[in-house]
C-alpha cells in the first residue's frame, strides 16, 4: 500500500462531515464535564460507607431468610395478590379500551376519549400516582392495586389497539360479508386475531406488576417494598439480601413461565 | 368441524364440547384464584378510609390548583441535576453492558458453561430491580447524592442495555465474521471489524431509548434521597404543598414528554 503512498482509513461511525463531527463531539464533551462537574462527591462519606456496602455485598452473599420472615412473608403475600387482582383487573379494564381506541373498530369521538385515558395513563409514572393514591386511601396494598390496575390499563390497552390495527382486514369483511352485527364481528374476526398476543401480553404484564409492587411500597402502597425499605433503613442488610434474592427468583420464575406459557399459545 | 344437534338438525360449534369445557375450567380457575386474592389483599383495607376517597380526591384536587408557578425557579437546578443523573447513570450502565453483552452472547462469549450463566445472572438481576431501590440501597450506602442516583441507575440500565444488546450479537450475520476471520484478523480484530459495525444501530438505539426511561426514572430518585427533582418533591410532599406538588408534576410531566420526543427523533434519524 505504501507504493501507492495512500492507505485505507476506517470511515467514521456516524456522522460524515467532519466539521459538524468535530462540533458535536466537542459539544457533547462539554455537556459531560458540565455535568460530572455538578455531582458533589463527599470522598469522606463514601469511604465510610464502604465498610456497609461491604457488609451488604456479605448479606446479599449470606442472606438470612429466618429472623424477619413474617415480615418478608407478609410483604410478600400481599405484592403477589396485589400483582394479581390488579393485573386482571387492569385487563378486564383495558379490553374495552383497547377496542375503544382502535381505529378501525371504534367511531371517532369513542377513539379519541379511549385514546386521552391511555396517554394520561402512560404518562404518569407508576410511583406517582402511588403517591397520590395513598393520600386518597390510605396506606396499604388497595391503594398499590389500584395504582398498578392503573398503570396496566395505559400499557395493555395501547398495545391492544395497535395490535386490533394491525389485524387482517379481509378476515373481518368476510364476517361482515355473512351480515354479523358489530359485536360478532368484533368476537368471531378480531377476537380470535388478537388473543394470542393478548394473553401474551397480560402475562408480561404480570411481570412487569410484580416487579412495580416492590417499589410502590416505598411511598406506603404496601407490598415487598415496604419491608425492604424497613430492612434497609435498619441497616439489616442480610434480610434486605434476602428479599431482593426473593424478588430476583420469582422475576425469573415468572418470565420463564410466561414466555413457556407464550410459546405454547403461540 | 364441531358440529351439535338441536332439534333434529346439526348446528355448527366453535369448539368440541371438551375444549369448551377445558376453556371454562380455565376461567373458573382464574375467577377463583382472583377471589382468593382479593379476600387476602383486602383483609386490612380499611373500607371508612376507600368510601372516604372520593371526598379526599375532591380535597386534594381543589388544593392542587392553582399551581404555584413562581416555584418554577427553584426547580431548575433540580431540573438540570436530575438529566445528569440520567445521562451520566446510562453512560455508567453502557460501559458495564457493553463486555457483559459480549460475555452473554452464545457467539462471542468464552464459555458457555461458566461465563454465560454468570453474565445472564447478572443482565436478570439488574433487570428485576428498579432503580429506586438500587437508590434506597446505595443512599444507605454512600449517603445521600448526586452520586447514589447515578451509580443507581447505571446498575439498572446494565441488564436492559446488555440484554438487548447480547440478542443483537447472537442475531447479526456469520458469513461477515467468516470472511473478516479469513484474512487473519485476530479475536479482538473480528469483534472490531466483522461484529461492531453490524451491532452499531442497535446500539445507539438501545442507548437512547434507555436514555429516555432514565430520565423518567431519575425524576423519582429524589424521593430516597439520591439526588433531583424527586427531593423536591419529598419535600413539598412533606409539608403539604400541594401547589408546588402540582408544580413539580407539570415539570416532570413536560421533561418525561420533551425526552420522548427527542429519543424518538434520534432513533429516527439513526435507524
Amino acid at each position: 500500500m505504501n507504493a501507492t503512498g495512500r492507505t485505507w482509513r476506517r470511515p467514521p461511525i456516524l456522522i460524515k462531515d467532519r466539521r459538524w463531527r468535530i462540533g458535536i463531539y466537542a459539544g457533547l464533551l462539554a455537556y459531560l464535564v458540565a455535568a460530572a462537574a455538578s455531582i458533589e462527591i463527599d470522598w469522606l462519606r463514601v469511604y465510610q460507607g464502604l465498610e456497609r456496602g461491604w457488609r451488604f455485598i456479605e448479606g446479599f452473599l449470606r442472606p438470612d431468610f429466618t429472623s424477619r420472615w413474617n415480615d418478608i412473608s407478609h410483604g410478600l403475600i400481599e405484592s403477589l395478590t396485589m400483582t394479581v387482582t390488579s393485573t386482571v383487573v387492569g385487563v378486564i379494564i383495558s379490553v374495552p379500551i383497547g377496542i375503544g381506541a382502535a381505529r378501525n373498530l371504534a367511531p371517532l369521538p369513542v377513539y379519541a376519549v379511549c385514546r386521552s385515558i391511555i396517554a394520561l395513563s402512560r404518562a404518569l409514572q407508576e410511583i406517582i400516582i402511588a403517591i397520590l393514591f395513598v393520600a386518597m386511601f390510605g396506606f396499604g396494598p388497595f391503594a398499590g392495586f389500584l395504582t398498578l390496575s392503573f398503570a396496566t390499563i395505559g400499557f395493555l390497552a395501547k398495545l391492544l389497539a395497535e395490535d386490533i390495527e394491525d389485524i387482517d382486514s379481509s378476515q373481518v369483511e368476510a364476517v361482515r360479508a355473512t351480515g354479523a352485527s358489530w359485536w360478532q364481528l368484533v368476537n368471531y374476526a378480531v377476537q380470535p386475531q388478537v388473543m394470542p398476543r393478548l394473553i401474551g401480553l397480560s402475562l408480561y404484564r404480570f411481570d412487569i406488576n410484580f416487579r412495580e409492587s416492590a417499589v410502590i411500597g416505598i411511598v406506603g402502597a404496601g407490598g415487598i417494598g415496604a419491608t425492604l425499605n424497613t430492612a434497609i433503613d435498619r441497616y439489616e442488610f442480610d434480610s434486605a439480601g434476602a428479599i431482593l434474592l426473593i424478588i430476583i427468583v420469582i422475576v425469573m420464575v415468572a418470565e420463564y413461565g410466561s414466555s413457556t406459557v407464550r410459546k405454547w399459545v403461540q | 368441524m364441531p358440529i351439535a344437534t338441536h332439534n333434529g338438525t346439526p348446528v355448527w360449534r366453535q369448539r368440541t364440547s371438551r375444549q369448551s369445557l377445558a376453556i371454562w375450567a380455565g376461567w373458573l380457575a382464574l375467577v377463583a384464584l382472583f377471589v382468593f386474592c382479593w379476600q387476602v389483599m383486602t383483609k386490612d383495607t380499611i373500607w371508612a378510609f376507600v368510601q372516604d376517597a372520593p371526598r379526599q380526591a375532591a380535597d386534594i384536587g381543589s388544593r392542587m390548583v392553582p399551581p404555584r408557578w413562581s416555584y418554577i425557579e427553584k426547580l431548575l437546578v433540580p431540573l438540570w441535576d436530575t438529566l445528569n443523573i440520567a445521562t451520566l447513570g446510562t453512560l455508567l450502565g453502557i460501559v458495564f453492558a457493553i463486555p457483559v453483552a459480549f460475555l452473554a452472547a452464545r457467539n462471542t462469549t468464552p464459555s458457555v458453561w461458566l461465563v454465560r450463566p454468570i453474565a445472564l445472572f447478572i443482565i436478570v438481576a439488574s433487570r428485576s430491580i428498579n432503580s429506586l431501590i438500587w437508590a434506597l440501597l446505595l443512599v444507605s450506602i454512600i449517603g445521600p447524592g448526586l452520586l447514589a442516583g447515578v451509580i443507581a441507575i447505571g446498575l439498572r440500565s446494565i441488564g436492559f442495555v446488555a440484554k438487548l444488546m447480547y440478542e443483537a450479537i447472537e442475531e447479526i450475520d456469520g458469513k461477515q465474521v467468516e470472511a473478516v476471520q479469513a484474512t487473519g484478523a485476530s479475536a479482538s480484530q473480528v469483534i472490531d471489524y466483522a461484529i461492531v459495525p453490524q451491532i452499531l444501530p442497535t446500539f445507539f438505539g438501545v442507548a437512547v431509548f434507555r436514555w429516555d426511561i432514565n430520565i423518567r426514572e431519575s425524576t423519582i430518585l429524589g424521593l430516597v434521597g439520591a439526588g433531583g427533582i424527586g427531593l423536591q418533591l419529598q419535600a413539598s410532599l412533606n409539608v403539604l404543598a400541594w401547589p408546588q406538588v402540582t408544580m413539580i408534576f407539570i415539570v416532570i410531566l413536560a421533561t418525561v414528554v420533551v425526552s420522548e420526543w427527542v429519543s424518538a427523533k434520534v432513533r429516527h434519524a439513526i435507524i
